[in-house]
């Protein structure tokens, strides 16, 4: 295999070498001014994680799984992983054994950029090698994978359903003009390297194409304006890329360092978000997964819209999207790429928030609880005082497991601070944060035990009690069913649990409710469930959902419970019983009422 | 309405020309949800700062129609928005988002 052309160049190597230039220097600045608008203490982080050879590591074993074999993908959606993963992975072979071909034929020729690109245009074959050979069978492999990928994309289009997607996003031009450049630009390099196999060689699959066109048509006339198309389609394609969705091929790399970092939301747009937006890839599987998109008037608040329009810095709107938004975290769970949507909605309701002064004055009147003498204090929260038979069954099942407790708001108590972090007044939010905690710490605790998932989140993540040990219900009587402090029986009853969305997605206590529930009846499992449940719609993370919206979506949740015709429908909020309870056609409790109804 | 310096009692008369229609108009625009507000107090029974605080939605609500927004306004300061009039208004009124409103319009 030798060079063709002494000179190593051809006109239609510009398209794609302008493409490359602009999107390659549009990175470097985009990279560059995201670590400029980092917060110091998140840019020293990022810094220090780019010595750290462990995270090294990480970084690659995440780039390899996420950006080029979309594992997340596959184990959600196997033909849709594969469509991804051909496509990024075929892409990236291509690009490497290109590469490689050009360092062992053309070793000269490897600083040449574009020569790995259009390597077959720019050499001819003078004798059938058997290493020549070898890469172009990788070669026309690897093009077949991105093909039927390609071809699989295509399909998508026409019918999402088969790749287990009820809606996909809607494409606006630019997204159309690249999409059509991408699917273009694989059948393009077939042809064009098809039409050159007589001069270049060719392999199992650009070989017989060649044969094929030779009957009719005579190829060498064909040669030049396939390769300027395949050129131009990957210049077009580059040159679009910033303004499309397709940016995430390059920028998702870039986030999985950052991400692995250490590096949290700090800005609604800028920094560590422009990072997450850019790489939000527009797949739409968060539109499906919204539980607010029961009703269709409310798919323009679908989380990859608010992406879109943050990119945009349309701020209207994207305040609109962000402050309907339920917070019940199940995009977040479904996405990809992991773009950490709640922290920027919450962050972009801080920052839009209007001031307002607040009097908390009256925080004074509240005293301090009297210590147990086995240091447990009870929180129940302002919702659990809403549903006084959560309280009284802990209660219960406390007092049968001879444990004595010290009921923190047994006269009403200081709200635990979450609501005000979620409408974005995370400064009157603190004035709480810092009464209870100073409540907390005089009582003399070691263990603050709490009834409700939007305490228990807040009292992880916000509050400084260590030293105390901060324990969800759930987690507390499955430990003293373990330890034989209390005895569960089992009713036989069929129960179904639905996950709380503060208590699953967002402190990832899945397994403790379910093994004492299990002891307690028959558990059976919603269509939804563990991380992918639906959120019963009374959520406080939504300000202005309505309750005629809220009603379509607790119905649709129930519908969803109610997939293993259960008997009862068990939960461990007092939010979602209270939203439950009116409309569920079977009876709704709580877990500590179903753990106090089975005790010996 | 004549006012003669003094009384016995503060007064408790209403001067409906206090009432700024324009700004209510802007809240009812920013949350419709204000007027359906039938004053049967369960926000007020429920509220956690019952005792403690002075917040009183039902009474906000019936301040800002009296004209008397300060008033309510001050009220609200000592709201926490931890939404369990939400949950147990009977008219299903969108109360935190109903707080959230006043302080932006009302400020």
């Amino acid at each position: 295999m030798q060079d063709r052309f002494i000179s190593g160049y051809h006109d239609f190597v510009l398209p794609f070498m302008i493409g490359m230039i602009f999107i390659l220097s549009y990175l470097a600045i985009g990279i560059i001014r995201v670590i400029i608008q980092l917060p110091a203490k998140d840019r020293k982080k990022f810094f220090l994680s780019l010595i750290n050879p462990r995270l090294w590591i990480i970084n690659l074993r995440d780039i390899i799984c996420d950006v080029l074999l979309h594992t997340k993908i596959w184990k959600r959606k196997p033909l849709l992983g594969y469509m991804h993963s051909s496509i990024a992975f075929g892409w990236f072979m291509l690009i490497v054994l290109g590469h490689i071909e050009t360092w062992m034929f053309v070793p000269d020729r490897l600083s040449t950029f574009y020569y790995p690109v259009f390597f077959r245009f720019f050499v001819m074959e003078t004798d059938h090698t058997i290493g020549g050979s070898f890469f172009f069978f990788l070669m026309d492999f690897f093009l077949l994978i991105v093909l039927s990928g390609v071809f699989l994309a295509m399909f998508k289009r026409i019918r999402s359903m088969v790749f287990g997607m009820r809606r996909t996003t809607r494409n606006q031009l630019p997204d159309r003009l690249a999409m059509y450049c991408l699917w273009a630009i694989f059948p393009v390099r077939l042809l064009a390297e098809s039409f050159t196999a007589g001069i270049a060689g060719g392999s199992f699959l650009t070989r017989p194409m060649y044969w094929l066109f030779s009957n009719f048509l005579s190829d060498t006339y064909h040669i030049l304006p396939t390769w300027w198309a395949y050129s131009t389609l990957l210049g077009t394609f580059f040159v679009l890329l910033p303004f499309t969705r397709y940016m995430h091929i390059p920028t998702e790399a870039f986030l999985i360092v950052l991400r692995n970092a250490g590096i949290k939301v700090s800005h609604p747009r800028n920094g560590y978000t422009t990072a997450q937006i850019y790489s939000c890839s527009n797949c739409g599987m968060c539109i499906d997964a919204c539980p607010m998109m029961s009703q269709k008037k409310n798919l323009r608040y679908a989380t990859v819209y608010f992406n879109r329009l943050l990119r945009r810095r349309n701020w209207a709107k994207c305040e609109i999207s962000a402050d309907k938004c339920l917070m019940c975290g199940k995009c977040v769970a479904v996405c990809p790429v992991n773009v950490d949507s709640c922290n920027i909605k919450q962050s972009l309701r801080a920052m839009r928030a209007v001031p307002a002064a607040s009097d908390y004055s009256y925080f004074n009147t509240y005293s301090a609880p009297e210590p147990s003498p086995e240091k447990v204090l009870y929180y129940a929260g302002c919702m659990t005082q809403l549903t006084p038979v959560i309280y009284k069954s802990v209660g219960t099942v406390l007092d049968k497991a001879g444990i004595e407790y010290t009921f923190m708001d047994r006269d009403g108590g200081i709200c635990c601070g979450r609501p005000l972090i979620l409408a974005g007044r995370n400064e009157q939010a603190q004035e709480m944060i810092r009464k209870n905690t100073e409540l907390i710490r005089q009582s003399g605790a070691t263990t603050l035990l709490l009834s409700c998932p939007i305490c228990y989140k807040v009292f992880r993540e916000n509050y400084d009690l260590k030293g105390i040990r901060i324990v969800h219900y759930t987690e507390y009587f499955d430990e003293l069913m373990r330890l034989g402090r209390i005895n569960i029986k089992n009713s036989g009853e069929k129960i179904v649990y639905h996950d709380p969305c503060e208590l699953g997605r967002g402190c990832k206590v899945y397994k403790e409710p379910r093994r004492v529930l299990g002891a307690a009846g028959e558990l059976v499992e919603a269509e939804k469930h563990h991380d992918e449940s639906i959120c019963c719609g009374g959520s406080l993370g939504s300000l202005t959902l309505s309750y005629e919206d809220r009603k379509d979506i607790t119905l649709h949740s129930l519908d969803n419970l109610m997939y293993a015709s259960p008997e009862r429908i068990v939960t461990a909020c007092p939010l979602c019983l209270k939203t439950f309870s009116p409309y569920s056609p079977k009876k709704v409790s709580d877990f500590a009422e179903v753990v106090a109804q089975n005790m010996n | 309405m004549i006012d003669f310096g003094y009384g016995i009692s503060p007064s408790s008369a209403i001067n409906l020309e206090r009432f700024d229609r324009a700004r209510f108009d802007r809240l009812c625009a920013e949350e419709p949800d204000v007027l359906k507000c039938m004053a049967c107090g369960s926000c007020a029974a429920s509220c956690p700062t019952a005792g403690h605080g002075n917040m009183n939605l039902r009474k906000v609500i019936l301040l800002l129609g009296r004209g008397c927004d300060s008033d309510a306004l001050a009220m609200t300061r000592s709201c926490m928005l931890c939404g369990k009039c939400l949950l147990v208004c009977p008219r299903g009124i969108n109360t935190r988002h109903l707080i959230l409103s006043i302080n932006k319009i009302y400020k």
